[in-house]
């Protein structure tokens, strides 16, 4: 059996009078890149900000690294937090810093005693791993959507992280540039030794990096397994129909 | 699962409920900055950082006005005083009233404009695009990075650029009296700082410390709880400049009853 580095079990999150999650149940491998997938607003962006602590659920539990995230005080949180690498929607890269501050932030941060020199290293390396070296002294507002989507990748991967967790790390780019992302996702896992977590809507990125996909209907994992198993004859009409308005047959 | 039932049910009406609400949460809010400014780790950096920003983008406005303000203030005071023939008492005059009141609160009214409504901006689009939970995330307390750091910049900042608006209004004035009335440059300075007390000065930095603090405090507070949506950013701004307006005028009021309970007792 291998070892498992995320739990999810009967997890429950709801807004108010909005139920998002509604007792989802999932596991993380070690070495393995699960897909997410799912319509929009079917919380699926919630589901791993509860991974990372910035949300709480209201019922079940959430084992990460093999400790309930709700239950860590705020120094064990943010011990396990340098072992995950949570890649943004938005990329969120901050707007007044340059490509080169806003790698070193984290490290700066949370490794005391780097020389410079080491530092540098650092920071060309995972630029150079997303294949950005030329951009080190842009500002994020002069890279494009995809660009900036690859730093905030660096970003995470400047820690050297165990955990990836890219929330829709495609969405709004073209396909040629979608695929170079895939391919850097497929990468990042033989580079760094990541286990991952890809949440998406874009069919072919789950195809060419998911090991698993899991499709997240009405607040619960509704089908599971191999890309081809669920999408292959699959009976709930939901994912039938998510299939055939992702792929032009 | 909770019953949620009992949310639709109000205390109050629902406005006086959401107002409580608000304040409950604006408190904490402040109280949390007490809570965490005293504890590593300090970002001094960043905190110069501000200070710079806030001095940068207030200087130019608040020289000219502080200048304007001088002379206009000088030139309107003159006839009322050539009444009773007692212009030589408008240096006294106009040093009582630029270091009381003046100064001070053209500097803060100035600042909650520029440096406000720029912090409120800016730590609302920060949380609108995520990238408070980005530094939350990399095991970066976000409060402290972004909120006590500008608190701080603001509070030293204030009081240094009230005192420098206060040199430059005497400056204004000065040229109004020159003119005028032919004072020299070391006559017109003793009659200034042969009227103000050192209780004057005390409390006008005191009360710029007072006026800083509000309004580092305001514009993070509105951004960093301002709605999602570019809209929701420039709400925060508009509301960061509004309500510290609104409190500089109450503290002001406030300061001086106090001062003035001081002055009697
Ligand atoms: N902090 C929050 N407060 C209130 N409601 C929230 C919050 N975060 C998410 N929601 C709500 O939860 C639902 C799920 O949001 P989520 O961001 O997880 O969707 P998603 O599956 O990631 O969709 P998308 O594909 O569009 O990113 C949405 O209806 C959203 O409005
Ligand atoms: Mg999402």
């Amino acid at each position: 059996m291998r070892e498992k580095v995320v739990e999810v079990r009967g997890l429950m999150k709801s807004f108010g009078d909005l139920d998002v999650l509604m007792g989802v149940d999932l596991d993380l491998y070690k070495g393995e890149n699960v897909v997410v997938l799912g319509k929009s607003g079917t919380g699926k962006s919630v589901l791993i900000k509860i991974m990372v602590g910035l949300l709480t659920q209201d019922e079940g539990t959430m084992q990460v690294l093999g400790r309930e995230v709700s239950k860590l005080s705020s120094k064990e949180l943010n011990d396990l937090r340098l072992k995950i690498g949570f890649s943004f929607q938005a990329s969120a890269l901050y707007d007044s810093m340059t490509v080169r501050e806003n790698l070193e932030f984290p490290l700066v941060r949370n490794v005391k005693g780097l020389s410079k020199g080491e530092k540098n290293k650092m920071v060309e390396e995972v630029l150079d791993a997303v294949g950005l070296s030329q951009t080190i002294n842009q500002m994020p507002s002069e890279l494009s959507g995809g660009q900036r989507k690859r730093i905030g990748i660096a970003r995470t991967l400047i820690l050297k992280p165990e955990i990836m967790l890219y929330d829709e790390p495609t969405a709004g780019l073209d396909p040629i540039t979608c695929s170079d992302i895939n391919n850097l996702i497929n990468e990042v896992r033989e580079n760094y030794n990541t286990s991952s977590i890809i949440i998406t809507h874009d069919l072919t990125c789950a195809r060419d990096t998911g090991d698993r996909v899991a499709v997240l209907l009405d607040g619960v994992f509704g089908s599971e397994g191999k890309f081809e198993d669920v999408f292959g004859n699959p009976s709930d009409q939901r994912v039938k129909s998510f299939y055939d308005y992702n792929f032009i047959k | 699962m909770a019953d949620k039932s009992t949310n639709k049910e109000h205390f109050l009406s629902p406005k006086i409920d959401k107002m409580m609400l608000g304040l409950a949460d604006a408190f904490s809010f402040v109280r949390r900055f007490f809570k965490e400014v005293w504890f590593p780790p300090y970002e001094f950096k960043e905190v110069i950082r501000q200070c710079y920003q806030i001095g940068y983008n207030s200087l130019p406005l608040i020289s000219l006005t502080g200048f304007i303000v001088g002379i206009v203030f000088t030139n309107q005071s003159r006839p009322s005083l050539s009444e009773f023939g007692a212009t030589s008492w408008l240096p006294a005059l106009i040093s009582i009233a630029i270091v009381r009141a003046m100064g001070p609160l053209v500097t803060a009214l100035i600042a909650a404009g520029k440096v406000g409504s720029s912090i409120g901006a800016e730590i609302g689009s920060m949380k609108v695009t995520e990238q408070i939970d980005a530094m939350e995330v990399s095991a970066t307390n976000p409060f402290k990075f972004l909120v006590v750091t500008r608190v701080l910049a603001t509070t030293f900042m204030i009081p240094i650029l009230v005192m420098y608006t206060d040199f430059v209004a005497l400056m204004g004035a000065f040229l109004s009296v020159n003119s005028n009335e032919s004072v020299s440059f070391s006559t017109y300075f003793v009659q200034v700082f042969e009227a103000i007390s050192f209780l004057d000065i005390f409390s006008s930095i005191l009360k710029s410390l007072v006026f800083g603090f509000t309004i580092g405090i305001v514009g993070c507070y509105k951004g960093y709880h301002s709605s999602k949506g570019t809209e929701g950013v420039g709400k925060a701004a508009n509301a960061s400049v509004v309500l510290a307006m609104f409190l500089i005028f109450i503290e002001e009021l406030l300061a001086l009853q106090i001062v003035n309970f001081i002055r009697l007792s």
